[in-house]
């Protein structure tokens, strides 16, 4: 039991296909087609600036959203008895067992110009709205599909908090705001840290969702990028490029949100 | 009134995350194609489905790709935590800065990133992107999620029980087959389920490592949905929810039980 030679396997697994794929995205992102080093991907990129600040914007508001929604639910559900916790757990999780894919088809459906949002809103003479091929349909794909990796997080973190913490704080006289601002969120910091990673991310990259539900005018990252890879305008320098700078953004953002927490993750920092 | 208030508040999110999946389980059962009329209730979705072939190798494939992946990543990842374990801090903590990368990186930049290799590899080689990328790629994301599980079970194992086996005239290999391997299968069951769940609903990382003939089913209802209306994807997604619904309410059954019975 004192052998690390197991892990070599693995490592040279690893190696193959993760770190030399990232490194071909380095090269190619610096590389020109005969070969040659140049920045021309780089600075072709800045013409679609709109489009990656736009992408950073519908993720940080579908974050946001899915913050307000879920911090509520986590602290109802964490003042529960077990088996409502268990129970209502369970219910949050069975959708994100069915494919995404398959999920936000039903959003289409719902959200169509001739959809049952629109002929159920037709009853009240309301409408109809334009809703899908909006950036408003994108923020609402993202939410809907991410919105659990922000409840589990702040659930598990908020089971933890001993509540006689804010039994103390009103007993010495904060009001409800104060005791969330003061009380509350400094102790599920971790779990907000997690939350707001693990749907930021997805939501930044993502290109299905925009394509479903946005239509053609909401383009994001993600999408440019799979159009550089997949289809006749095959790209992979440009392509590679772009995946760079998301992993920049990425990296920049997930800096941001860890400075925020004392306690270094486990592993992340050797 | 505050409790009606906050389980009003918690069902009003549940209404949320289900109304798209009864629309479609609704809808599955309609006559017409229409998205919004309800005319006629008819089953001939579900025989369609079950008569559309590219679906049914999709499926097929599916399944093929995430047992064999789960089973690798298993084997690979449970090696690994092994090793991991008896490496010092500082290797330690490198090797989980490395198991950490895909599960943190967006993973449009993991599947690009494999697909630039491939693509690379079967020009050198003549040779087409397929059943076997899809594989390797599932196998490399699937990995990190076993490591994650078996290693935090590696440390909470008793050191010593292993020293007595041997102790007591066991070999290395039967001592780690009857000493160390019940001891952390929890980890690694957990670890195989999560690999196989993942590498089943995998869409984006399969998406740019597929190449041109090998089709999984989340590609294949991709590509249905890209089309025009389509009623075969409600009938599919009615099943898959059914399948998943059963196979939780069992999971849940048995742990309740175990859970009960623990407390006898």
């Amino acid at each position: 039991m004192k052998n690390k030679m197991t892990a070599f396997p693995y490592l040279i697994w690893m190696a193959m296909f993760i770190i030399i794929p990232l490194v071909l995205v380095v090269y190619f992102t610096f590389a020109s087609e005969d070969g040659g080093f140049t920045l021309d991907n780089i600075v072709k990129i800045s013409q679609y600036t709109p489009i990656f600040i736009k992408s950073i914007n519908l993720a940080i508001i579908a974050t946001l959203i899915c913050f307000v929604l879920a911090y509520p639910i986590a602290y109802i559900l964490s003042r529960s008895t077990e088996h409502y916790q268990r129970t209502m757990i369970l219910l949050i999780m069975l959708p994100m067992w069915m494919n995404f894919l398959l999920r936000t088809y039903g959003w289409m459906t719902l959200l169509e110009n001739e959809g049952l949002i629109n002929k159920f809103l037709s009853i009240f003479h309301i409408g109809p709205f334009q809703m899908i091929n909006t950036a408003g349909a994108v923020v609402l794909g993202m939410v809907y599909n991410y919105l659990p990796f922000m409840i589990l997080p702040l659930y598990s973190v908020m089971t933890k908090i001993d509540y006689s913490m804010i039994e103390a704080a009103q007993d010495l006289g904060c009001n409800p705001v104060k005791v969330i601002l003061k009380v509350l969120m400094p102790l599920s910091l971790p779990g907000i840290i997690t939350g707001v990673t693990m749907v930021f991310v997805p939501s930044v990259s993502t290109f299905i969702i925009s394509r479903m539900l946005g239509g053609g005018q909401n383009m994001l990252i993600g999408d440019l990028i799979e159009q550089q890879f997949i289809g006749s305008t095959y790209n992979p320098y440009v392509g590679s490029a772009m995946s760079l700078i998301l992993m920049v953004i990425m990296l920049i953002i997930m800096g941001i949100m860890s400075s925020f927490d004392d306690d270094e993750m486990e592993g992340i920092v050797i | 009134m505050k409790k009606v208030v906050s389980k009003g508040y918690i069902y009003l999110v549940l209404l949320f995350l289900y109304a798209p999946i009864f629309v479609l389980i609704v809808f599955s059962f309609n006559e017409s194609k229409s998205r919004a009329n309800f005319t006629d209730f008819t089953f001939k979705w579900y025989q369609e489905l079950f008569r559309d072939e590219l679906i049914m190798t999709s499926l097929g494939n599916t399944l093929l790709v995430a047992v064999l992946a789960a089973v690798f990543a298993t084997v690979l990842g449970t090696a690994a935590a092994l090793g991991m374990k008896n490496m010092k801090k500082r290797a330690r903590g490198l090797c989980m800065n490395l198991t950490y990368m895909p599960v943190i990186n967006p993973e449009i930049v993991t599947g690009i990133s494999m697909m630039l290799l491939f693509v690379y590899i079967s020009h050198l080689f003549d040779w087409e992107l397929g059943m076997i990328t899809v594989l390797i790629a599932h196998i490399t994301f699937c990995v990190p999620y076993v490591i994650l599980n078996v290693l935090p079970k590696l440390r909470q194992m008793d050191q010593n029980t292993y020293e007595a086996a041997l102790d007591l005239g066991c070999t290395p290999f039967s001592a780690f087959f009857k000493v160390v391997v019940p001891e952390i299968m929890p980890g690694i069951m957990a670890g195989f389920l999560m690999a196989f769940t993942f590498s089943l609903d995998d869409f984006i990382i399969t998406y740019f490592t597929n190449g041109s003939d090998f089709q999984t089913l989340p590609v294949t209802i991709y590509a249905m949905t890209r089309k025009k209306v389509n009623p075969k994807i409600n009938a599919l997604s009615t099943i898959l929810f059914l399948a998943v619904l059963i196979i939780l309410i069992i999971m849940n059954v048995r742990q309740a039980r175990a859970m009960k019975n623990k407390e006898k």
